[in-house]
């Protein structure tokens, strides 16, 4: 016996796949990406009895083996390849007891493959409350397999589940489903083709066009001996193929299930009443919005503060205590800054996640999908864009993976080009210290003016995305099949562990994603800062002590204006300088223009270069804030960021596409230069121009 | 009749699901002559068209419901 065996978890979507996972493996997960694609590939390993450990994977959600999405391939492309290291041994696969009709159609598809299959009916603490009975025995040997009824919420049957998979070699691999009773004459003809392969197999890649050793859909057109037959013919082939599968199960469930529908109690009827209702639904939706956006403010500026001030403090330590040099300066002006304007996102990060987990897990966003579908389908999009624009306010990468399950390329393609426009975490960082620096503090019927610029900004970024998508859907002529079909799950209350889980991860990903950019970008900027060419540079001193030689500065003035001078002259001020005309007109000095040159690769850097400027100029001033209100405007006098310079500053943000990351995930989504680029200098365009109308109109 | 011109709390057997029109991943999820469909919801104009189709809940649009024909228990 191998010492670690092979689990693959297997399932429709919404059957708790992912709480049987977290069951089995607890902390002892990862998450990565399958290579090459942008899939998320979760494993993790859990021991089982007799010292067997199992390498479980987690395999996305699917209906069938039959992939419509990028996701499911992943499933069938593994489950094909005997060669593949992650190849299982044994498959579970995860059926929920209120859906066991629907959920059987992949276990019996899996079966046929034959891989040894263990049939897990999760959820069963809802049996009695559905009066669903089940006779597990007789359904063992209709489906020739074990059974592990287990129920993840009460913690009951995992041991059990356990067990079977270390004795996985006792399960028979025979299919359910003759392939062959399909089309007799058909699948006649394939075998004798290839005699010594799997008709099931050969099924699949006929019709799903994936490789299979080294039978691809090719070899087999090419065959001679074999004739396959028109694609619609095909799907008619399938068609039959699931009406028998059906039938197999109503048979298999009509030994093996009752339900007693007196004692079955439906609170989904009640709370769908409310929650998809013409009126009461929506408003609900908007009652949930707007305190998801309050909360994420209120309950994260402290957290936030926090954490700005103790960084500031770490800089000033490191330069205390630490001998001086240029090391200390790098460590305390370039990389404890530029980590500070990014430990800054983690308490809003993980709070949108938070929420966003919870309404997943619960049901209730695919009754977002089926309120908003009609509305969002004037604009040309589809209600499951709803998920992908609500997920952008976090960060537009997961929310353009997020728009795979939707069916049609077009609804698809103009939600992941209008999504960057919502107002993702990177942008708060950059509002945030704007608005508290030019709006000013009071209160409009008992809302602050600050919060009310917030929420502003955020409409301007939904009305934004939604107003370019009603343009791009009249301008792009994109013919793709429409189709849309959404699983209305049960209502559950969502489990703590599970969105624990999701939270920390996403958050993690998002942190040592972005953090790796905004590190390097730290670095690099404070070289450009600190070093420069020519005489202006490196004969500073000399140069500004002649200059104010009669002016009687004190040491600590005079040292303040030789570091600015050392600034102005250094490859990143050349390099601001330079770009100056192109953005005076908005309202902006040299060293914003280097800001926003450098948020080019993230927005999030913004406030980071921000900080590593100021404090290679000064150190006078402790936090980021206070250094730049404490900024004078070197032509007009006057604080820099004033309100014109500020609110051209914000539109900016709110409109530029600024973000490296993203513009590589279109590229990957889309499949070509084409989109990202479009994206880039559109959004970027707008940008300018509205901040240019902005600042001119209010100066 | 279509499964589209299903009034809301309404039962019916779908008779006839056309292959061309009809994706797969629906006939998947139960959408199959001989099962059982209650339409449970309608957003405003009708559009999308919440079902209960032989157990599964599920949505699809108006247009998608043409192609699916039925017949209501009480006729």
């Amino acid at each position: 016996m191998p010492k670690q065996i092979n689990v693959a978890l297997i399932g429709n979507p919404n059957t708790g796949k992912t709480s049987v996972f977290n069951a089995l493996t607890g902390l002892n997960q990862k998450v990565g990406n399958y290579p090459g694609i942008t899939v998320e590939k979760k494993e993790g390993v859990c021991k089982l009895p007799r010292g067997v450990k199992a390498h479980i994977i987690d395999l996305p959600g699917t209906y069938s083996l039959n992939a419509s999405s990028l996701d499911e391939s992943v499933v069938i492309e593994l489950l094909l390849n005997k060669n593949d290291k992650d190849y299982p041994d044994v498959a579970v696969v995860i059926t929920d007891v209120e859906n066991l009709k629907r959920n059987l159609l992949i276990y019996t598809q899996i079966k046929d493959l034959e891989i040894p299959t263990i049939l897990v009916i999760n959820m069963s603490d809802r049996m009695a409350y559905k009066g669903i009975s089940l006779d597990i025995e007789k359904l063992e040997a209709q489906l020739d397999t074990k059974i592990a009824l287990i129920s993840t919420r009460k913690k009951q049957g995992v041991d059990n589940l356990k067990d079977l998979i270390s004795n996985y070699q006792n399960l028979s691999i025979e299919p359910c489903l003759s392939t062959q009773d399909i089309d007799i004459d058909y699948f006649k003809g394939l075998k004798k083709a290839f005699p010594n392969q799997s008709l099931y197999k050969l099924w699949l890649v006929i019709t799903q066009d994936v490789n299979f050793g080294k039978i691809s859909r090719n070899t087999i057109k090419d065959t001679s001996s074999f004739k396959t037959k028109k694609d619609s013919d095909l799907k008619r082939l399938q068609q039959k193929e699931t009406i028998k599968r059906y039938q197999f199960i109503n048979n298999v469930l009509k030994e093996g299930q009752t339900i007693d529908l007196k004692t079955a109690k439906d609170l989904r009827i009640k709370l769908d009443r409310i929650l998809t209702h013409k009126v009461w639904g929506y408003l609900i939706f908007g009652i949930i919005l707007l305190t998801i956006f309050q909360a994420i403010y209120d309950w994260s500026s402290v957290p936030m503060d926090f954490i700005d001030n103790a960084f500031a403090s770490l800089s000033d330590w490191t330069k205390n205590t630490l001998p001086a040099g240029a090391f200390t300066n790098l460590l305390a002006e370039g990389i404890i800054s530029g980590l500070g304007g990014i430990v800054i996102f983690i308490p809003q990060i993980a709070f949108l996640f938070l929420f966003i987990a919870v309404l997943e897990e619960s049901g209730y966003m695919s009754r977002v999908v089926f309120l908003m579908d009609r509305i969002m389908r004037r604009f040309g999009l589809s209600g499951k864009s709803v998920v992908p624009l609500i997920s952008g306010t976090a960060c537009a990468i997961p929310a353009i993976m997020a728009t795979r399950n939707i069916e049609s390329w077009k609804e698809r393609l103009i939600t992941i080009l209008v999504t960057p426009f919502t107002t993702c975490s990177a942008r708060l960082p950059v509002y945030l210290i704007i608005i508290s620096l030019v709006i000013p503090e009071g209160r409009f019927f008992g809302l602050s003016y600050q919060a009310l610029t917030l929420m502003l900004l955020y409409l301007i970024g939904f009305g934004a995305a939604v107003g370019s998508a009603w343009i791009l859907n009249k301008i792009l002529k994109i013919k793709s099949r429409k189709f849309f079909v959404v699983e209305m799950p049960n209502y559950k209350l969502p489990l703590f562990k599970n969105v624990a889980l999701t939270v920390l991860e996403k958050t993690k990903s998002f942190i040592f994603g972005a953090g790796k950019i905004i590190l390097a970008i730290s670095i690099v900027l404070w070289f450009l800062a600190s070093y420069g060419p020519g005489t202006e540079f490196n004969n500073a001193e000399e140069i500004v002590t002649e200059q104010y030689a009669s002016n009687n500065l004190s040491q600590i003035e005079l040292e303040q204006k030789i570091a600015s001078h050392k600034l102005e002259h250094s490859f990143i001020g050349i390099a601001g300088h330079a770009i100056e005309p192109a953005i005076r007109p908005l309202g902006y000095d040299w060293k914003i223009g280097i800001a926003i040159v450098s948020s080019f690769a993230a927005r999030e850097v913004f406030v980071g270069t921000l900080a590593t400027i100021y404090s290679v100029g000064s150190d006078q001033e402790a936090t980021i804030k206070n250094r730049m209100a404490a900024e004078v405007n070197p032509i007009l006098g006057g604080p820099l960021f004033n309100l014109a310079s500020g609110i051209s500053l914000l539109l900016f943000y709110a409109f530029a596409m600024q973000c490296m990351s993203t513009l590589a995930i279109v590229k990957r989504e889309t499949n070509s230069w084409k989109w990202p680029i479009l994206q880039l200098t559109i959004m970027t365009a707008i940008a300018y121009i509205v901040a240019l109308i902005a600042y001119q109109f209010l100066k | 009749m279509t499964l589209a011109e299903l009034k809301r709390g309404q039962n019916a057997i779908i008779t006839d699901v056309s292959s061309k029109k009809i994706p797969l991943k629906l006939l998947e999820m139960g959408c199959l002559p001989g099962n059982s469909v209650e339409l449970v919801q309608v957003a405003p104009f009708s559009d999308p068209m919440y079902l209960n189709i032989n157990g599964t809940h599920l949505a699809i649009r108006k247009e998608t419901a043409i192609h699916i024909l039925i017949e209501t228990n009480d006729a």
